[in-house]
Order: structure tokens, then C-alpha cells, then sequence
């Protein structure tokens, strides 16, 4: 396959970026989107020009460190697919593929397509946990959970926290990623006892990070990789909403 | 044969069942005041690492942890499938500590140290409860109890899991609970950060050197311990499922500041992965060793077979582990099935475009499956379509998300066409050389999970390198540091003006200057991938000493190479992932290097090393109890040499065997 | 700030208010189609201006409109800076957005269709509310709401600007109803088509009623 990129360069945080065009000549239709991304930097070492930043790890769709915005799509065109598990099979001979980073106030790109998602990281420690000191925990069947919570609480932990939502989202608003930990653990009964704390510091949070709020239009569960449901962000404004008109704290 | 007076295991003594608890209750305790003034560092994130540095944080020590990644959420822990094993003997079926205790060593072929395999078993259960308290949810019964799977051909249901994502969940719970104390403040996280050498003082362990991977900037960290958690180096073949970044440098530069390395040879392949696509293959994918529950292996019974799978009539396919290992079939352990996909392929049979690949195929439990459902809708005249579908559909319920993956990577559907797999490498069972208390042969400096050596012997079970990197983090080294801190309450803040510091800086600078000015011809992705393709046809599943001294050769030279052609784009100062990439590099060909050495100083075969020379008459691996129960501790002397340090195994409590699974 | 200012001024507390004010104003247009729609039964307004007449004048009614009027504003204010902080958290755009692959667009709209709701209100009240408020208040007698009705939509710009307003109506509560619900954290498997389909329903029926009513007239079907 022959194909036209366009990506985008940009050498640091406060650097102004900009589009180069590159042409690869000989991409394969089973190398992934990744590994077409490698063949690119070869070619520019070879040419003495500096390779592409990106960021990737683990190139099985769980790690969550790939993210590339692929012709106007967080993780390229296909559902329920990571950027490394996009393969070229997916675009056809002489396609142009226009590649830039998540575009997010709270995601500032660090380098090229590299972008710095440690405002998750701060979502989550504001309140993404349950407060349980190693050696404290009770046997494990002392607390049975109901399988339909059990499955609910998985299906919502599957977040790879990639930032897709935020990135597909055109209010850049991070709910989907918040509500995903809010729900697993208000699913559980594990959960219960820091439930409306949780909900008020993690929304906190997440609004003092800058990401927009929802408006619902649905594209971040459109575009998640791992399918995370909207009904997540449902039950996080019911949290929210509750825990701040019910919670003792002022 | 003697243990070397350089290795002291520091075994506690007693019976193997209360030498846990007997340490736990005699260990030197720090006193909460003086834990605020210890500092520890903890390089790597993943189960080991994060729950290291949430549970010592908690104790109230003062935590830096690191990661290269953009975030600790991202360690290649998160990528494990299967399950985590754990001796609760919920099903009633049998299970106890001294069972798991024993397939562990038993699996790993009797080359791990029984005490620490039994403090292992001891406290898999506790981890359970741990990661049930802190939000991860496990599958369950309706019952709302804990489900259960049998895993990697024990006999009994100790696999805990969620779904296929069990490394995930258990990551992502160590990680909420490490958040959880970065939020407290009780542990600095110091993301995008990589650990590039450990500095000594006197003798003991005081700090790294870390470089800022966003700015270039090197930076002096002390801590009165530090913890290497940094996984295992099956990256030196290149090809493996291990993550992109997944490397040996932290372990690496530890050893070459005087931490023995164990076992580098034992490296484990696993069987049931994508096979290579073409020259552009950057990594391989597994699929869970659950699939060989249902899929049968095979390969056509003639050379050369270009027929698509499906074509091949039923008489002219041979299912070879079914042949050869009739009682465990298709649920050999992994290094057998490895072993025999190869040798079927070496022998011609294999099949796709590469040859290099078997069949894993579902028709008949498709069939097996369709049947069943009419059975039970009480359907006796189905036509043999409705079977299959109604096949497909129990199929696709059990393990669709592995189908899925299957055709998202190679383009075919495995409900149509069997799939085609081949061994590929996985996890290493060899790391820092530590004693029980999990410290290296450098006071103060430690080791967890895949890291380090200690649990799994030539080969691990599945299901049990989750156990190992929590049991390391969440309930080992929470004790067994306080044996080493309680000696360190005087020692009072250490500077990182220290001479021994600024002079591992300047040599990380060094060396990173030096690899920017050689400015060669070659990008260190080529120079990895010919040293992966030494090392995987070398010092793969199958290894010679012709081979393996050849593979020396090759890597010295391509040291030599490496050293004087490599091209690195770009500086130091700002985000280079080429220059990462280029000091990962430079470990591993080291690295690979010493692999071969203990793959040729081990003189038999035993778990996932298989030495051709010395296997039985029907090709299964061929012990050596009597001159190679030992764990190899290599000493780094120097450049191209090592000297091997001997730490025996002794087995009190349990009787060895061959192996056999026929 | 108290408790109850943070909450509103979260991220999720203004999605709350622009959930129960949409919802409030669904309400309104509920009674407003209601009553509007009494000029069908083409009985020279006489139903319609009882009606008009009880909705100026009696006092509940009167009461409750000061909060129409807020709910409004709050609706109108919310939306804006809603609209505004959305737009700061994505400072550098996409060069290449393919949204249409993932959402609709009038989800996406919904600031540009309530803005030219807004001037569509702006139109809509100065031909009906506000003079007739004012007269109210000036001489205490209400203006004849049905031949003003008559004579302002015998100009077809004006007939083509409401039905552009029903238009723009119609895709932002086929977006608003259902999201009013969601941001509400109504979301329930079992409920969530009966919501679908009753907001679409209503998204449809309300605005081709109040269409039809120029239209009715400017053609001579209601004199």
C-alpha cells in the first residue's frame, strides 16, 4: 500500500505546531496502525530527520497509552478498537490518513502526538478508591455481591483510561472516565461507606482539571475502545447530585 | 555441591508451615516516629511496585515512586488475562496451602527455594481478600460469592479472575490504592521518569539516578531503601508479549553495581500466541491459555499441506498433543506445548504463510456445543447448520473477545477458519538474585515480582505471576524491610550532594553523550531486533552449546557494533523516546549476552530452558537434580565477564519427580 | 462558597439547572400549544381569547410566569456559559473532525439552535408578549391576541421566520428531551425507550402545531 500522511509535529508544550506531509510506499495491510507508524520513523532516521513522538506500551489494547486522533477520530475508524489495534487493512491504497493528538485544555501535548494525561491520574486520587489499608480486609466471601453488580461494577472498570471520551467529546469533558470509577465502585458494596465523598471529590476535581461539561451528544461511548456505557455518567450525576444534597459535609 | 559464601538466603529456620509466621512475629519493628524519616523508592508501578508503595506509605514511611510510563495505571501488568491463583479452597475441592506450595515448585520444575514459595501460598489468600476490599470485581456466582476456574492444568479451582482482564482489574486496584496516597501526599509519584543507575554509599544502597523523560533532565533521588519492581526483560528477543517499553535497565544497572542476577536462562514461552505476520512485527499478541480448554491443536499429517485448515479432511490432520501427551492432551503446561508446536514445525508441518504455526481449532466444540444446546431445547432431528450455529453462538459467548482480537490482527475469522498460533516468549522467570527477605546481594536495594528471580524456578504456572507481584508488594516486603530500616533510624537524611552521587550522575551523562555522538547508520529498533533474532533462534525454546556459543560471539559483536554505529536522532534535553530507546538497547545486548552464558553453563534441561543435548528418547526435558539443583547468581566482574555464584536448593518437605504428563 | 453555589456551579449542577428549566419550559410548551391551538376550532378566536384571556389575567398564572420568565434566563444564562466554558476546555480544534461518525449534529447544536431559538423569542414576544404586557400595565386592558395573530402572519417573511423557529425547535428539544433526562441521572434500561419515544414524539407534535398556526392563517384556513 502507498499512503499520504499528514501528522502533526509539535517539539514542545509551548512550541506552535504544525502539519508535515510524509508518503510511505511500502506499508503492509497487516501491520497495525503502530507498527505503520515505525516503518514512518525508520524512513525519517534514514533521512536524518527526528521520528514522530507517540505514545504506546503494551500494543494489545489495554494498556491505554496509545492515542492518536486518526482522520477526525480518536483510535481511527473502527468501534471498540485501539489506536495498536487498528490495522492498515482498514484504509485502502493511496488514502491520505491525517494523525494529531488529543486536543484537550487539560491534555497539553508534551511533544508531537504525546499528550499529558496526569489530570486522570488526579481525578483519581481525589477520590477513585476505597480506603482500605493493606491487612484490613475482611475474608473475601464475607460480602457476597450480587453477580448483576459484580458484572455492572466489571463492565464499568474495563476504562483503560485513555482519554478517547475527552478526545471525541467536542466539549473535551471527561465524564465518561469519571463516571466509569464513580459507578464501579457505588456498584459495590465495598463502596458504600466513602459513596458521596467520592462523588463530590472526583467531580471536583475533575472541573478544577478544565475539562467541559456533557451535553450528552454521546460520542464518547461511541468511541471508547471498551465500549464504557453511558449510563455511567447517568448514575454519576444521580451520585453527584445526591450526595451533594443529602452528604452531612458543608 | 555447596552454596556460595556470597549467597546468604537468610532462610529463617524452623518447619516450612510457621517460618513465615514465626518471622512476621520476630522481625525488627520500626517505630511510627522513626518511619516519617525513612525514605523509600520505588521504581516500577505495576502489581509489585504500586502495591509496594501504597502499603509502605500507609505504614507511614516516607514513598517516591517511578514509572516511565505516562501514568502507573499503565504497567504491563494490566495486560495479563488469565487469572490469579489462590489457595482459599472456596470450591471444597481439595486445595490448601502446602497444594499450591507444591505445583509451584512442582511446575517450576524444583529449581525455586521451597521457603519462599511457601510464604507465597501462605499468603495468596490474604491477597484475595485485599483486592475484594479494594473494589476489584472478580467474577461471581449468582450466589454473589467468588467464581472459580481450573488454570494451566492444576487439578484443582483456585483461579480467581475477571474475565479476560484479571491483570487489569488487580493493576487498576493497586493503582486506585497508590492514587489513593499520592493524593495524601504520602508517596511522590514521579511519572514519565526513568531510573538509569542506583547509587551505593558505603556499601549500601542510598538512591538513583532518574532522567525526567519530558525535559532530559537527570535527577538525584535518595532514599534510605530502594525497590526495583521493574518486571522481567523477555523484550531481549524483541519479539515477545511483553509491552514496548518493557526493559531490564533498572535491574541491568543494578546488577552491574553488584546485584547478582539469578537464573537469566529460565525464560518461559508461551504457547497459544498470534504467530509473526511479516518483517514489521513489533510484538506479539497472546490469547489466553483458556482457549486450549476448547480448541484442539493440530497440524495436516502432510508436509507442506497448502490447503486452507478447513479443507483438510479430519484423517489426514494429526493432533500431535493429543499423540504424544494422552492423558493431559491439549492442557500440557506451557513449556511442553511450546515445545512440541516447534518441533512440529522444525519437522516441516507447520502451516500459514511462515510455516511457523499450528492450528488451534473449535470445529468440534462448536459441534460438541450445538449438539448440547439441542439437547437441552429437547431437539433431536437438527440439521447439522443449526448445529453449528447454535455452536457458534456458545463459542462466541465463552470467548468472543479473544475472537474478536483473533480477526482484529490477522484479518481472519476463527469462526470459519481454525486459528493459527505459535509460541511465543512471555515472562521470565530468572531477575535479581534475593534472599528471603527480597533484598538483592546490595544491602538496601530490593527486588519484587518478575523482577526478581525467586518463586517460579524454571517455570511458572499460569495464574501465578499476578499471586507473586502482589504477595511481593502487599505482604512480603511491608515486614521483611523492617529487618534492614530498623537498622537505618540513624542514619538520618541523606544528601544526594554526596560524591557517590554526583559521580553516577556524570556517568549516566556519560554514557548518554556518548550515544548521542556516535551518530552511526543504525537505529537502535534494528540493532533490537538482531539481537532478539540471535536470541530467539539461540537461546529460544530450544538451546545447544554450539548454538549458544555462537550466540555469544554474535552478541559481543553486536556490542561492539552497537557502540560504534548507532544512530540516535535528536538530544538529551528535551523528550527523546529514541534515546530511551537506545540505553534499553544497550542493556539487553548485555543482557543477552549472560542469558547464553547460564543457558550454556546449565547442563540439562528443566522447565522453559531445553537444552537439545539432553532430553529422553521421546524428546521430553531431562533433569540433572544430582549436579544443577542451583540457582545461578551471576556476579558482574566486568565487561564479558561474570562469575557464577552457586545458591543450592534444598527440598525438605517435598519429593522430587520427573515430570510426566502423558 | 456554601455548599448549594458549588453544586450549581459544577460542571454537573449546570447541567442540572438546564435539565429542570428545559424540562420546566417542555411544560410551558405543553400549555402554550394547548391553548394556542384553540384557534383551530376557527370559531373567530373566541375559545382561544376566553383562554387568553384566563391565562393574562388570573393571578396564579401571573405568578407563575415570573418563573417562566426566570426559567428562561436561567435556561438562556446557563446555556451560554455552559457554552462558553465548553469551548475553553478545547483551546486548539481538531483540523480533521469527523463528529458525524460518532454523535448527531444537532446534539452537537444544541448552542447554535438555542440561539436561534433566542432570536426567534426576541421576534415571537416583541409581536405578542411584550406589547401586550405593556398595554396591560399602561391602561389595564388586554390587546386582541387573535387579530394581531391575523393580521402579522398575512406577511409571509414573518409566517417563514416561526416556521424556521419550529424548525430549530424541533431538533433542540428532539436533542433536549432525552438529554434533560440523562443529566437528571434518569437512565434505566427498563424506561429509556418510553423516554426515547415520548421525546420524540413531543419533538415532533409540538412544533408542527405551532407551524400549522401561521401557516393555518397566512393560508386563510383559520380567519
Amino acid at each position: 500500500m502507498r499512503l499520504s500522511l499528514k501528522v502533526w509535529r509539535q517539539s514542545n508544550k509551548e512550541a506552535a505546531g504544525g502539519f508535515e506531509d510524509y508518503k510511505l510506499d511500502n506499508v503492509s495491510p497487516d501491520m497495525s496502525f503502530l507498527e505503520m507508524f515505525d516503518v514512518l520513523n525508520e524512513q525519517l532516521i534514514e533521512e536524518g530527520k527526528e521520528p514522530v513522538a507517540f505514545d504506546h506500551d503494551c500494543r494489545e489494547g489495554i494498556c491505554g497509552m496509545c492515542s492518536m486522533y486518526i482522520n477526525g477520530r480518536p483510535h481511527g475508524p473502527l468501534r471498540g478498537v485501539t489506536t495498536c489495534q487498528l490495522h492498515m487493512r482498514s484504509f485502502k491504497d493511496g488514502d491520505t490518513i491525517v494523525v494529531e493528538p488529543w486536543r484537550a485544555q487539560a491534555f497539553p501535548v508534551i511533544k508531537d502526538l504525546v499528550v499529558d494525561r496526569d489530570a486522570f491520574d488526579r481525578v483519581i486520587s481525589a477520590g477513585g478508591f476505597i480506603s482500605v489499608n493493606t491487612g484490613n480486609a475482611q475474608d473475601a466471601n464475607s460480602l457476597p455481591v450480587p453477580k448483576e453488580a459484580a458484572d455492572d461494577a466489571f463492565a464499568a472498570a474495563a476504562c483503560i483510561g485513555c482519554g478517547a471520551c475527552v478526545a471525541a467529546c467536542k466539549n473535551a469533558s471527561a465524564m465518561l472516565f469519571v463516571s466509569a470509577k464513580i459507578s464501579q465502585l457505588a456498584l459495590l458494596p465495598q463502596g458504600q461507606a466513602e459513596r458521596s465523598i467520592r462523588a463530590e471529590k472526583m467531580v471536583a476535581q475533575m472541573d478544577a482539571e478544565g475539562f467541559g461539561a456533557c451535553t450528552n451528544t454521546g460520542a464518547c461511548s461511541a468511541e471508547c475502545p471498551k465500549e464504557i456505557s453511558l449510563e455511567n455518567i447517568a448514575r454519576m450525576n444521580r451520585e453527584y447530585i445526591g450526595a451533594k444534597f443529602s452528604s452531612s459535609a458543608v | 555441591m555447596a552454596t556460595s559464601s556470597r549467597l546468604d538466603a537468610k532462610i529463617p529456620q524452623g518447619p516450612l508451615e510457621s517460618k513465615w509466621s514465626k518471622y512476621r512475629s520476630s522481625v525488627p519493628l520500626v517505630n511510627p516516629a522513626n518511619k516519617r524519616n525513612l525514605e523509600i523508592i520505588v521504581v516500577g508501578t505495576g502489581l509489585a511496585g504500586a502495591s509496594a508503595a501504597a502499603t509502605l506509605a500507609e505504614l507511614g514511611y516516607k514513598v517516591k515512586a517511578f514509572c516511565f510510563q505516562d501514568s502507573p495505571r499503565r504497567a504491563h501488568s494490566i495486560a495479563a488475562q488469565g487469572g490469579i491463583n489462590a489457595a482459599k479452597n472456596y470450591q471444597n475441592d481439595g486445595d490448601s496451602v502446602y497444594r499450591l506450595f507444591y505445583d509451584t515448585i512442582k511446575g517450576g520444575d524444583y529449581r525455586a527455594r521451597e521457603a519462599n514459595v511457601h510464604r507465597l501460598a501462605e499468603v495468596s489468600g490474604n491477597i484475595i481478600d485485599q483486592c475484594v476490599a479494594a473494589g476489584v470485581p472478580f467474577a461471581r456466582e449468582y450466589g454473589g460469592l467468588l467464581s472459580n476456574r481450573s488454570f494451566g492444568g492444576t487439578q484443582v479451582q483456585r483461579t480467581f479472575y475477571a474475565a479476560g482482564q484479571t491483570g487489569q482489574q488487580l493493576l487498576l486496584g493497586a493503582y486506585s490504592g497508590l492514587q489513593r496516597q499520592v493524593g495524601m501526599g504520602t508517596v511522590k509519584m514521579y511519572n514519565r521518569h526513568e531510573m538509569l543507575d542506583i547509587v551505593n554509599i558505603d556499601g549500601k544502597c542510598r538512591g538513583i539516578i532518574a532522567r525526567n523523560l519530558i525535559t532530559g533532565e537527570l535527577e538525584r533521588h535518595a532514599g534510605h531503601a530502594v525497590l526495583l519492581c521493574t518486571g522481567g526483560y523477555g523484550n531481549v528477543f524483541y519479539l515477545s508479549t511483553n509491552a514496548m517499553g518493557s526493559n531490564v535497565t533498572a535491574a541491568w544497572k543494578a546488577h552491574k553495581r553488584g546485584a547478582f542476577f539469578g537464573n537469566p536462562c529460565f525464560t518461559q514461552i508461551h504457547p497459544t500466541c498470534i504467530p509473526v505476520s511479516g518483517e514489521h512485527q513489533s510484538k506479539l499478541t497472546l490469547m489466553s491459555e483458556s482457549l486450549r480448554n476448547d480448541g484442539r491443536i493440530w497440524v495436516p499429517k502432510k508436509k507442506d499441506d497448502n490447503r486452507p485448515g478447513n479443507e483438510i479432511p479430519e484423517d489426514e490432520r494429526d493432533y500431535y498433543l493429543e499423540r504424544r501427551y494422552p492423558a493431559f492432551g491439549n492442557l500440557v503446561p506451557r513449556d511442553i506445548a511450546s515445545r512440541a508446536a516447534k518441533e512440529r514445525c522444525d519437522a516441516g508441518y507447520g502451516v500459514g504463510t511462515s510455516k511457523l504455526a499450528v492450528y488451534l481449532d473449535f470445529a468440534a466444540a462448536v459441534e460438541r456445543y450445538g449438539r448440547a444446546e439441542a439437547n437441552k431445547n429437547n431437539i433431536h432431528n437438527a440439521s447439522d447448520a443449526d448445529i453449528i450455529t447454535w455452536g457458534k453462538a456458545v463459542v462466541k459467548e465463552k470467548y468472543g473477545n479473544l475472537f474478536d482480537m483473533y480477526k482484529q490482527i490477522t484479518g481472519e475469522d476463527p469462526y470459519e477458519v481454525p486459528m493459527r498460533i505459535y509460541p511465543a516468549v512471555h515472562y521470565t522467570m530468572g531477575g535479581l538474585w534475593v534472599d528471603y527477605n527480597l533484598m538483592t546481594t546490595v544491602p538496601g536495594l530490593y527486588s519484587l515480582g518478575e523482577a526478581n528471580f525467586s518463586d517460579h524456578g524454571a517455570n511458572r504456572l499460569g495464574a501465578s505471576a499476578l499471586m507473586q507481584g502482589l504477595a511481593d508488594g502487599y505482604f512480603v516486603i511491608p515486614y521483611t524491610i523492617g529487618a534492614y530500616l530498623a537498622s537505618e533510624i540513624r542514619t538520618g537524611k541523606i544528601s544526594t550532594d554526596h560524591e557517590a552521587f554526583v559521580k553516577a550522575e556524570a556517568e549516566v551523562k556519560e554514557r548518554i553523550d556518548t550515544l548521542l555522538k556516535i551518530q552511526g547508520k543504525t537505529s537502535p529498533e534494528l540493532f533490537h531486533r538482531r539481537l532478539g533474532k540471535i536470541m530467539w533462534e539461540k537461546c529460544g525454546m530450544a538451546r545447544n552449546a554450539e548454538g549458544l556459543k555462537e550466540a555469544i560471539r554474535e552478541i559481543r559483536q553486536l556490542r561492539k557494533d552497537f557502540w560504534s554505529d548507532v544512530k540516535v536522532m535528536g538530544t538529551a534535553g528535551y523528550f527523546n523516546p529514541e534515546l530511551d530507546k537506545a540505553n534499553r538497547v544497550a542493556d539487553f545486548i548485555e543482557l543477552g549476552e549472560l542469558m547464553c552464558i547460564d543457558a550454556l553453563d546449565r547442563n540439562e534441561s528443566c522447565g522453559g530452558h531445553f537444552r537439545e543435548e539432553y532430553q529422553t528418547e521421546e524428546g521430553e526435558a531431562l533433569r540433572d537434580d544430582e549436579n544443577y539443583m542451583y540457582v545461578s547468581a551471576w556476579e558482574h566482574k566486568g565487561v564479558e565477564n561474570w562469575e557464577l555464584h552457586k545458591e543450592e536448593l534444598i527440598y525438605d518437605n517435598i519429593k522430587i519427580a520427573q515430570r510426566s504428563y502423558k | 462558597m456554601s455548599w448549594f453555589s458549588q453544586t450549581l456551579t459544577s460542571s454537573i449542577g449546570k447541567k442540572l439547572l438546564m435539565a429542570l428549566t428545559g424540562l420546566f419550559l417542555i411544560s410551558f410548551l405543553v400549555i402554550h400549544a394547548t391553548i394556542n391551538a384553540m384557534i383551530f376550532y376557527n370559531d373567530g378566536g373566541e375559545t382561544f381569547s376566553h383562554w387568553g384571556h384566563f391565562m393574562g389575567t388570573n393571578p396564579i398564572i401571573r405568578t407563575l410566569e415570573i418563573g417562566l420568565v426566570a426559567g428562561f434566563i436561567i435556561h438562556i444564562a446557563d446555556g451560554l456559559i455552559l457554552w462558553k466554558n465548553n469551548r475553553e476546555a478545547r483551546p486548539v480544534k481538531y483540523a480533521v473532525n469527523n463528529a458525524s461518525a460518532n454523535s448527531t449534529w444537532y446534539s452537537r447544536s444544541m448552542g447554535l439552535l438555542g440561539t436561534l431559538l433566542l432570536i426567534f423569542l426576541v421576534i415571537h414576544t416583541s409581536h405578542f408578549w411584550i406589547p401586550n404586557r405593556s398595554n396591560q400595565f399602561a391602561t389595564g386592558e388586554e390587546l386582541n391576541l387573535y387579530q394581531m395573530m391575523l393580521d402579522i402572519f398575512q406577511n409571509p417573511v414573518v409566517v417563514l421566520i416561526y416556521v424556521l423557529g419550529c424548525v430549530s425547535l424541533f431538533w433542540h428539544l428532539l436533542h433536549g428531551f432525552k438529554s434533560a433526562f440523562q443529566s437528571l441521572g434518569l437512565n434505566h434500561v427498563k424506561y429509556n425507550g418510553v423516554i426515547s419515544f415520548i421525546g420524540t414524539a413531543f419533538s415532533i407534535i409540538v412544533p408542527i402545531l405551532f407551524a400549522l398556526m401561521p401557516i393555518s392563517i397566512y393560508l386563510g384556513w383559520v380567519k
